[in-house]
């Protein structure tokens, strides 16, 4: 038996370290659909517990809308359960075509290339696009995904401060003799929360001509007037030239992938990208139930409203209530601790209290940077947030940080 | 010799990963990849200078978080690599 006593103990040691070190994932049970309540089986074998979800990427609230979830089964009856094979050999149903279209009409691109992830359309894009001749210029907070795909890409990386313009210009004085240049950015930056300025990249692009890519996984459905993305809350919606997104978190939350942009560059990953050619098509429910995310979100924008409206709520009773906060406009609003027993101490009692979220520290984030993150959803009601708000409130008081600034909270718990 | 080719790895790690208002000190001791100010993404393109400043090739191998993570790290890298520190 190749898997030995030896195999065994190295593997047990690797994982009882990662114990040991305090960075050991657990997993928290979810006994119900994703929504803003959720039961919750944690740690395992407890009794499970109905708690108010404020660690979701569920943003519209669609993870079990009715219309979404009635969609999908009707393409279970209709389509079947999955194609057994990539798109490009025998996976390919006139829906994958449909849902294609109406992501590149809903973004204003020319077209749209989809993946069984977004992870996967990150890391097939900058392979098929650019060469050793070309340059990646990328911020240096971008997603994992797109790290991995620049980094199985054989151009020329450059790599900025996080949205630092002057820094991005000299990396784009620095490229100017390599054949094309594109600009690598999340939309919005996931563990921040900010917003990539991509009015100004789109003027550096311009000056030094380069191409613009933005990951808005973050944004699409919710961001800007009509929920088209941070193209659209900057007013740049026709000087973007790729955005690669996810149906896997604001818009129905199942899975799925895409890049959009010129028809060229959709065409390019549909011949040559290695996650589309080598994995499986995204299964037909998904596609239906994407299909009709986008149509409810093209005929309304009440979810994204109330999206907005329930995070100025939120944002303003934390601030209130004297938490550190991370200044933006986002649903994503991360309570700052620094220090990371102490985010991952009051995270636990937030759970006590009902309320599910979760400590962020290094690695995830950066050194001394530690946080709780919380995330808001249209599916949050105004009970909802009042109940959190005086847990948090609650929590924060038996801690004694309320009120505390950054210099303050490190000098009380150390870094 | 030794000092300034310190001297010049210093400023660029300052200039390049942190921030305009920041006050932390690098020395040649200070950790750098372990303690979050090079990340291992922006590693690759302390790389690339260090090749392109000292006409080297760093095998990938050899271009570990380890071998970044302090000043006194890179010099002994590069000096593998035939820079006369």
């Amino acid at each position: 038996m190749a898997y030995s006593s030896k195999a065994r103990d190295f593997y047990a040691g690797e994982l009882q370290g990662m114990k040991d070190k305090g960075i050991f994932k657990e997993e928290r049970f979810i006994q119900s659909p994703q929504a803003a309540s959720i039961k919750v089986e944690y740690p395992k074998g407890a009794a499970i517990k109905q708690v108010l979800n404020f660690c979701a990427n569920n943003y519209l609230g669609l993870s079990s809308h009715p219309e979404v979830v009635k969609a999908a089964h009707e393409a279970l009856d209709s389509r079947g359960y999955g194609l057994s094979s990539v798109r490009f050999i025998c996976g390919t149903q006139d829906i994958h075509n449909e849902l294609e279209q109406k992501l590149s009409e809903f973004l204003g691109l020319e077209g749209t290339c989809l993946f069984p992830s977004c992870m996967e359309a990150n890391a097939g894009l900058f392979d098929v696009v650019l060469s050793p001749e070309d340059a990646m210029i990328s911020d240096r907070l971008v997603h994992a995904s797109i790290v991995d795909g620049l980094k199985l890409c054989k151009a020329q990386m450059f790599n900025y401060k996080h949205n630092s313009m002057s820094h991005l210009e000299e990396k784009l004085q620095e490229a100017q003799s390599c054949r094309l240049r594109m600009i690598i950015t999340d939309g919005v930056f996931s563990m921040d929360g900010d917003i990539a300025p991509l009015d100004k990249i789109c003027d550096l692009a311009d000056k030094y001509d380069a191409m613009v890519m933005v990951d808005d996984s973050h944004a699409t459905g919710f961001i800007g007037k009509t929920g088209r993305g941070t193209h659209e809350y900057h007013n740049v919606m026709d000087r973007v030239d790729v955005i690669t997104t996810t149906f896997g978190k604001g818009l129905g939350g199942a899975t799925g992938g895409s890049v959009s942009g010129p028809k060229e560059i959709a065409e390019m990953c549909r011949q040559r990208a290695r996650p589309y050619l080598f994995s499986n098509t995204m299964p037909p429910a998904v596609v239906a139930g994407s299909i009709k995310v986008l149509e409810l979100l093209s005929k309304s924008t009440d979810h994204r409203d109330k999206l907005e409206k329930n995070t100025k709520y939120w944002r303003e009773g934390l601030s209130k209530a004297g938490f550190d906060l991370k200044a933006g406009d986002t649903p994503i609003v991360p309570v700052m601790l620094y220090n990371a027993k102490l985010a991952q101490d009051m995270a636990r009692d937030l759970y006590a209290e009902g309320i599910y979220v979760i400590g962020f520290f290094f690695p995830v984030v950066a050194q001394g940077q530690a946080r709780i993150r919380t995330q808001i959803s249209a599916g949050h009601e105004m009970e909802h947030l009042d109940k959190a708000l005086a847990a948090f409130t609650k929590i924060g008081d038996k801690y004694g940080i309320l009120g505390l600034k950054k210099d303050q909270i490190i000098a009380k718990y150390g870094l | 010799m030794s000092d300034e080719i310190k001297k010049m790895i210093i400023e660029y790690v300052k200039k390049e990963y942190l921030d305009e208002d920041s006050d932390q000190e690098i020395k040649e001791d200070t950790k750098l990849i372990s303690s979050g100010i090079v990340d291992s993404f922006s590693m690759v393109s302390l790389k690339t200078y260090l090749e392109k400043k000292f006409s080297i090739k760093l095998p990938d191998g050899d271009a570990t978080p380890e071998a970044f993570d302090s000043v006194n790290n890179i010099i002994e890298l590069i000096n593998k690599f035939g820079v006369k520190v």
